[in-house]
């Protein structure tokens, strides 16, 4: 068994087809959506844990290939520098999982790691590039 | 007529008697005793701010080297300077993006380095004079080798400043930070009701002449900073309603820290600085006690569509700081979530470092030179055909949303 967090994107549009239940049906894999973005003319977005027999989930991500569906590895860990860290908060409203947040009312950012979905999204809105990602 | 004059402000805090609060505490005391009250019992309050500024930068002297040098062109760490000025005078821009490391180094980041006490590496070339007959140059220095550092920003602490957000479908990377595809998020940019020109929005105290706290050290507003626009729409309290009024800061580099100036990447923008600026307000009568009392439920801005690429950006909605610092405001009828680009958290440090400092005495208040400018208005630039189509004076149409 092995276990992938991973970042899937679907075209603009393409929002009929059941994607997670072909996952589940077809290649026995256990799902868990932990962020969603759908709407029917946007780029589409789905955070997943994927867990299941590897042989079957390099099937289905060849499945999702042919599907349109653009399929990457979420496997970076992010780290955030407490030293470089200025709390300005620019990387609060990028951040889909509320990892990352502002306490108040001390106004002093604050990481949850184990909420993050290391989509990294933050590491590029931080302005004193005090977000690192490694793998 | 004034209860208290800045002379009068000055000798209490020569006797270490003067009454300081920040800028957040004195609208508890309004609240509670009544702005009459508060302006009897309150001496001075510090305002603090700590946001990106890109109309940031330094002048340099460097020395002259022997044989000596008239430098035209000049790079520190690989970073253009100006040099157009005498023989080893420079000016160094925040924005200035490195010729080898491209938007992961500027000059803010120079700045840095100089102020943190580190080593840069100075190259300069020349066509050569008779009295300056070095044609090339290239050495080390640090913020102590050399003459002269001083700040100097033509625009700080911007008096209000619009949010963004982004109505398209894809993300852009603005000086507002990074905005996501359908409204995904708003970033908003001041420190609210502790911000300096929000605790005095007629200008009466801060003027030219103003002593400021400036990236660690004592500075000064130097003059009205660029884009000032006092004319802004403002409220029944007086606070505009977008960006208005702007100040001019210098201060020496030597004296500065970097825990109150930084060096700051914007995504696919480029660099910009991170300015520390604390500005005390002597509370001389009631309607400073009154101004100074504005809460952030009483400061509103507009939201405005960074993905028109146009000078004047459509206007989504108006809100309170109050409604953004809550952390998402409704756009549609959908929460969206909101975030600050300036450090509300290091400008309270700012703040209550000022306070302390004007406490012990070691800070006095200097009484404006000269007011600020009540009445100018910012223009736009016109593309012309000809010179002579220049002419004529165009005024208005202000980008309100108040680009860096």
């Amino acid at each position: 068994m092995k276990k992938v967090k991973a970042l899937l994107t679907f075209p603009p549009g393409d929002i009929g087809k059941p994607i997670t239940y072909h996952l589940v049906k077809d290649y026995d894999l256990w799902v868990n959506i932990l962020h969603a973005e759908i709407a029917a003319t946007k780029t589409g977005k789905l955070v997943l844990d994927i867990e299941g027999e590897e042989d079957n989930i390099d099937r289905a991500v060849i499945f999702l290939g042919e599907q349109g569906v653009k399929f990457r590895l979420l496997n970076g860990s992010v780290a955030l520098s407490e030293e470089k860290c200025i709390h300005c908060g620019a990387c609060t409203s990028v951040c889909p999982s509320g990892s990352l947040y502002m306490e108040k009312p001390a106004w002093t950012l604050v990481f949850l790691k184990d909420k993050c979905y290391a989509c990294q999204l933050c590491v590029k809105a931080c302005p004193v590039r005090a977000i690192t990602v490694t793998i | 007529m004034p209860f208290k004059s800045f002379d009068e402000i000055n000798q209490k805090i020569r006797e270490k008697k003067a009454v300081v609060v920040t800028a957040e505490e004195i609208k508890e005391i309004v609240q509670e005793k009544g702005p009459g009250r508060a302006a009897k019992e309150v001496d001075v309050i510090t305002t603090a701010t700590f946001g990106p500024m890109c109309s940031t930068g330094a002048f340099l002297n460097f020395g002259h080297s022997d044989p000596p040098i008239r430098m035209s062109k000049v790079w520190l760490n690989d970073v253009p300077a100006y040099g157009g000025l005498a023989a080893v005078d420079a000016f160094i821009g925040a924005t200035e993006l490195s010729e080898t490391k491209g938007f992961e180094y500027g000059g803010a980041h120079v700045i840095e380095d100089l102020i943190a006490g580190k080593k840069v590496k100075l190259r300069a070339t020349s066509y050569g004079t008779d009295c300056y007959p070095l044609r090339e140059i290239e050495t080390w220095i640090t913020k102590e080798s050399i003459n002269q550092a001083y700040m100097f920003n033509p625009r700080n602490c911007y008096q209000n400043c619009g949010a963004a957000t982004n109505s398209s479908d894809k993300t852009i990377y603005t000086y507002m930070g990074t905005l996501l595809p359908a409204f995904g998020n708003v970033n908003y940019s001041t420190t609210g009701e502790l911000s300096p020109l929000l605790n005095d929005p007629l200008y009466r105290t801060i003027g030219i002449g103003t002593r400021v706290f400036l990236g660690g050290a004592q500075g000064y507003v130097a003059w009205q900073g660029t884009q000032h626009n006092p004319c802004q729409t403002r409220g029944e309290n007086s606070v505009p309603i977008g960006s208005a009024g702007t100040l001019a800061l210098i201060g020496d580099i030597k004296e500065m820290d970097t825990r109150f100036i930084r060096a700051a990447v914007f995504e696919k923008y480029g660099v910009t600085m991170f300015v520390g600026v604390g500005i005390p307000v002597p509370v001389l009568d009631e309607e400073m006690a009154t101004f100074a009392a504005v809460r952030n439920k009483d400061i509103y801005t507009n939201v405005y569509d960074y993905s028109v690429p146009s000078r004047s950006r459509p206007i989504i909605s108006r809100v309170s700081y109050e409604e953004l610092r809550s952390g998402n405001m409704a756009i549609n009828g959908r929460k969206v979530p909101t975030a600050p680009l300036s450090s509300l958290k290091v400008a309270r440090e700012i703040a209550d470092l000022l306070k302390a400092r004007i406490a012990a005495g070691e800070f006095l208040l200097q009484e404006p030179v000269m007011p600020l400018p009540s009445d100018s208005r910012q223009k736009t630039l016109e593309i012309v055909e000809a010179a002579e189509d220049a002419t004529a004076s165009r005024v208005g149409g202000t980008r309100e949303e108040g680009s860096r």
